[in-house]
């Protein structure tokens, strides 16, 4: 099993009010078998034993589907390596003695917590604003009653892969969540069901997003790059599309 | 809160407000940069475009108007949304990295913008708001060009008048939700050769005027 020595320049902070610093800590014998979160572990491990505070992060499935994860690594948010959250993205992407930079995702949009851990919740109030469809309750439909070509489908579903994890605010230099935003008003508008609140999803999701605090999108496409699920600007394309049909010719207000 | 601001005001309604600006301002470059190949052609040549153009009288009024006006959107649209952006992020990285998403155009809007108003400011008072005497405008732009430092400031001005455009051009489509699988990379890659275009075709002008002269 081959192992590293890491040098970790972490950043710590008790709460949100607290200013924050860098801490450099040593991480040695990395398994690079390892995810990222794994070598956390290992350093945690190593802090309770001699009796300091752990370093807090957050994470629930840690099989790159949840989005819970996530922070910067050298600049990279969710690390270097394209398509890959952090706790997908093993050790032995790093080199032995490498000096890694872990900072949490920054924007005024996102509140640091506790050293990494940030409060993504801004995402969920616009999740909530328009983020939904209405679905008669009752029995199921038949599954073939509305026909929906397959490439729709599969356009649907690509922007329906984002697992809100924040990663193209935390890579836009606006600190922008206009990858978010176009992925969710894609994935619910290319669909038959998601048409009825098409207008009124855009505009209330668009507006909560700056109320929220995000930044303007400046068609920069480092959210793009970083997305670790891989969605395309074409949904903020299709965003603004829809924005200009909401705003022109719907009744919506 | 009305509509109108409710929608115009957001995110999107001002990338609207910068796209079609924008756009306005490619054709604007477009139809300027044919107007002075003239240039190639001499003094006559050119006296007499710059005398039809005036003879458009009230249209030309308007066309500069218009300009202007859109010169004002864009500017100030643009240094707002420049101050909602930086706003948006209080505590900055300590460690920067580009994933290979941004271009040279695309970090620098900002910066490349400002500069480009401020040469358009000293351009409109050295070619425009100016005396131009029985001469007519060729004398006046040859003897500015005969100076190497006047060639050489222009040169520079259209260099990054060629970033800010290698990103707004196709940014503007974007914006207005143009991007199709088709002709995206044909858009992105467009975008980048009208930059060039656009900035050598300007920059020979004064290259050719001042060798000329």
């Amino acid at each position: 099993m081959a192992t590293i020595d890491l040098t970790l320049k972490i950043w710590r902070q008790n709460s949100p009010r607290d200013k924050g610093r860098f801490e450099t800590l040593a991480a040695r014998g990395i398994s690079t078998d390892m995810s990222f979160l794994e070598m956390l572990d290992v350093v945690n491990e190593q802090l309770t034993l001699d009796g300091r505070e752990p370093i807090c992060f957050d994470h629930d499935c840690r099989e790159g589907i949840c989005g819970m994860c996530g922070a910067v690594i050298n600049g990279r948010p969710h690390g270097p390596q394209r398509g890959t959250t952090l706790c997908q993205l093993h050790m032995r992407h790093f080199a032995d003695g490498d000096t890694l930079a872990i900072e949490p995702f920054r924007a005024r949009a996102f509140k640091v917590v506790k050293d990494l851990v940030v409060d993504r919740s801004a995402l969920d109030k616009v999740m909530v604003a328009g983020g939904y469809i209405a679905a008669n309750t009752g029995s199921a439909p038949e599954a073939n009653a509305t026909p929906i070509a397959a490439a729709t489908a599969e356009l649907a579903m690509d922007a329906a892969a984002c697992i809100g994890c924040g990663a193209c605010v935390a890579a836009c230099p606006n600190a922008s969540a206009m990858l978010f935003v176009g992925a969710k008003v894609s994935h619910l508008g290319l669909l038959p069901q998601g048409r009825p609140e098409a207008a009124r999803r855009v505009l209330a999701m668009v507006r909560e997003a700056d109320r929220q605090g995000f930044g303007n999108c400046t068609n920069v496409t480092e959210c793009e790059v970083e997305c670790p699920k891989e969605i395309s600007i074409a949904n903020i394309a299709r965003m603004n599309r829809e924005f200009l049909k909401a705003a022109i010719a719907s009744r919506e207000r | 809160m009305s509509w109108l601001v409710g929608t115009f005001g957001t995110a999107i309604g001002k990338k609207l407000f910068m796209s079609v600006t924008g756009l306005c301002f490619c054709l604007f470059l477009v139809g300027h940069l044919a107007g002075n190949t003239l240039l190639l052609s001499g003094a006559d040549a050119f006296n007499a475009y710059a005398a039809k153009l005036q003879s458009l009288g009230a249209l030309l009024r308007i066309m500069e108007a218009g300009l202007i006006f859109f010169a004002v959107v864009h500017v100030g649209t643009g240094l707002y949304l420049f101050y909602q952006n930086l706003q948006a992020r209080p505590v900055r990285y300590r460690v920067n990295a580009s994933g290979g998403g941004q271009t040279l155009g695309s970090a620098t809007m900002p910066y490349t913008g400002v500069l480009i108003l401020a040469f358009l400011l000293f351009h409109l008072v050295q070619f425009t708001f100016v005396d131009k005497g029985d001469a007519g405008v060729y004398a006046l732009v040859a003897a500015a060009f005969a100076q190497p430092f006047y060639v050489g400031l222009y040169i520079l001005a259209m260099a990054v008048v060629g970033v800010h455009v290698s990103h707004g051009f196709w940014s503007a489509f974007q914006t207005l939700g143009m991007n199709h699988d088709k002709y995206f990379g044909l858009l992105r890659m467009g975008s980048v050769v009208f930059a060039v275009v656009l900035a050598a075709g300007f920059a020979f002008l004064p290259v050719f005027v001042g060798w000329v002269a």
